[in-house]
Formats: structure tokens, sequence, C-alpha cells
């Protein structure tokens, strides 16, 4: 078993992604929060703001403008109102 | 029996028809595929939002102040029906099975002395039931010429139903669409939006672990049930596209299959009839002939 989590992004009309991560980083109503694979269960609601996904050393990151999220241990699910088209760009 | 030009003449018409019934088919083919993968996409986001609502709701649903959304206004005297149909004819028994399934709803609810209101989403639907239901029927919403419907024309139904909720004008809501399962098949379905209904979906394992929320629970629920019906109409409308689709696509196969027997029925009968008569023709020739 790899030490990734599964992140599934989902949009009204169409699931957007579905894959395994490093890391998500989620713009919370009451602040961003980082979750690692083993993350304790977390309901959050998603204020507008940027979702960095984080995979191999690469950042991706996503406009949202509200949502939830649903954190359990193996991964994430992001229920996102409207998200913008993905920014994919490299970091060192 | 009818003259040689007559019989040409309903051929002609018959392949008129034939021709613009296979385009119909050929058209919604194509239409049909895109719906298809729309509904499709749709499905994860709308089974999703279900399985976070009822982990949610199974632990808020029994205590005291429990959203109205979830719980109900606790009178059931006065329902809303949503009707979602199509704004166009020629799919077959999609418009009417529709209806005929909100009809009997209704029905049902009167006879149990209930106040039904009804709001058509979709012409056909409005133009089948305002002969039965003048009174009860709404100011009807019509997306025609709108080339998809999508999430903000959802959005804006949700809206105004949530906004009719908060007055007091209904307690129960009910939405009625007809959910694609194949091109030969589609359901009319009746899902009851408000109060909103739980699955038992299957909680996910946590290991033991509770969940945190953030903000508080009730606050989340507040915010998630709103938005489960924005997305329950929308995936109502996205099933309904995909199904009309397919409800044309074979009811115009039919037709085109029916014309072309007719086609040939006609044909067979004019070779007769023009048979007959150069026959008829020689043997008055001949017959004139052998009187000389």
């Amino acid at each position: 078993m790899d030490d990734k989590l599964q992140f599934d992004l989902v949009s009204p009309e169409r699931l957007v992604i579905s894959e395994r991560v490093d890391s998500v980083t989620i713009p919370g109503v009451e602040g961003d929060f980082g979750v690692l694979p083993n993350h304790s269960p977390v309901m959050a609601m998603i204020r507008e703001g940027e979702l960095i996904v984080e995979n191999d050393g690469t950042q991706r990151s996503f406009a949202l403008s509200g949502g939830f999220a649903d954190v359990t241990p193996e991964g994430v699910t992001v229920l996102a109102e409207a998200i913008s088209t993905p920014d994919v760009g490299s970091t060192d | 029996m009818a003259s040689l030009k007559e019989l040409r003449n309903r051929i002609a018409s018959v392949q008129a028809t034939q021709k613009i019934t296979r385009a119909m088919q050929m058209v919604a083919a194509s239409k049909l595929r895109r719906a298809q993968d729309a509904a499709e996409a749709a499905r994860p986001y709308a089974d999703r939002m279900s399985a976070v609502l009822a982990n949610l709701a199974a632990g808020v649903a029994d205590q005291e102040g429990a959203p109205r959304l979830l719980a109900g206004t606790g009178s059931e005297q006065t329902h809303l029906l949503i009707v979602a149909t199509a704004e166009r004819g020629l799919c077959g028994g999609f418009n009417a099975s529709i209806a005929r399934m909100a009809r009997e709803q209704a029905e049902a609810l009167k006879a149990q002395g209930k106040t039904v209101k009804i709001l058509c989403v979709g012409r056909k639907g409005y133009d089948i039931l305002k002969r039965n239901y003048a009174d009860e029927l709404l100011a009807p919403v019509s997306y025609q010429g709108l080339k998809s419907v999508g999430f903000n024309e959802a959005q804006s139904i949700a809206t105004q139903v949530l906004e009719d909720f908060e007055t007091g004008a209904f307690d129960v809501c009910t939405l009625f669409y007809s959910a694609y399962q194949s091109v030969i098949s589609q359901v009319p379905t009746a899902l009851q939006l408000i109060p909103a209904q739980i699955e038992d979906a299957e909680t996910p394992e946590l290991g033991g672990a509770a969940y945190d929320y953030e903000p508080e629970e009730t606050e989340i629920l507040d915010a998630l049930l709103p938005r489960n019906i924005s997305v329950q109409i929308l995936r109502a409308f996205l099933e309904n596209a995909a199904s009309e689709q397919g409800a044309r696509m074979s009811a115009m196969d039919n037709a085109t299959r029916n014309a072309g027997e007719m086609i040939d029925s006609l044909t067979i009968t004019y070779n007769r009839s023009r048979q007959a008569q150069i026959t008829k023709e020689l043997i008055e020739i001949i017959s004139g002939a052998e009187a000389l």
C-alpha cells in the first residue's frame, strides 16, 4: 500500500478528479487545513478559496466557490459548488 | 378504390413523413449519447451527497430543533408536486407516463383530504395537466429554447421552492421525473424532497474515530439540505434529458418502421390497380376489335 490518499473532486455536473495523491489543502470555513493519509474523519464546509493538491512534488490548485469536504482515513471527497479550470503548474 | 393519382400522392406523403422520423431518430441518437454521459457524470455528486447527508442526519434527526427541511413542518396538509417533463413531444409515452404518475399521486392525496399544488417544469407536463388541475397548477417553469439545463436552472427552481417552503406555502414536496435506465426503459420516479428522505447509506469505516465537524453539525446540515435539493433537481433534469432522447429514439424508430410497412402495402395496392387498369384497357380494345 502506497502512502497516499484517495482524492475525489466532484462538481454537480461531473467527477472532476479521482486519483491518489500525497496531500490536499482545503480552504475550510474555519481556516485552511491540510490532509495527509490517515487523517482523522472530518466533515467540513468549504469557503471560497483555493484547493491545493500535491502529488510527487507537483502542485495543482483549483479555485472553489464553496462546498463540502468529507475526510476519512482513506481519503478526501470534495463536493464543490463550482470549480474553475485547474491551473496546472509545478513548484520547485 | 382510390385512383392511381391519389395512391401516388399518399405514397409520397408517407415517404416524406418517414424521412422526418428517420432524421429525428438519428438526431435523438446523437443527443442521447451526450445526455447519457451528462446524467452518468452527475451521479457521483448526488450519490456522495446522499451518503454525507445520511451520515449527518443519523445524529441529528431525533434531536429537538432538527432542521425543518429534514424533520418536516409537523403537518402534512399541503403537498407540492414538482413535475419535470420535456419541452417537446414526439417522444412516445415519456411525458404522459410522468404526468400519469403525478396525477395518480395527486388523486390519492386529494382523496385523503390534502391540498395539492403542482409546479410544472417543462411545457409538456403543463399541457397535459392543465385540463384536470387548472386550480392546483402554479405558474409553469419552462426552459424552452435552452440548449441544455444545468446547475443554474436547477438552483433557481430550488431557491423558489425553498422560499415557498419558508413562507409555509406547503409541507411536503415531491419531485416527479423519469429515471434513465436504458434506451428502451425509462422509469417514472417520485422522489420526496422535503422533508428529505435519507437513504440508509453505509457509513464509512472510521476505525473507531469520531467525526469532527467544522463548523457544528447543525450548521453544516443547514447548508447541506438546501444544496441537496438543488442537486436532486439537477439530477432529475439530467435523467429526464437522457430519458427523453431515449424515448424519442425508440418512438421514432417505430414510426420509421411503420412508415416503411405502410409504403410497402401502398406500393402493392398501387401496382395492382395499375395492372388492373391496363388489363381493363386491353380488354376494351380487344373486344372493340372483335365487334367489328
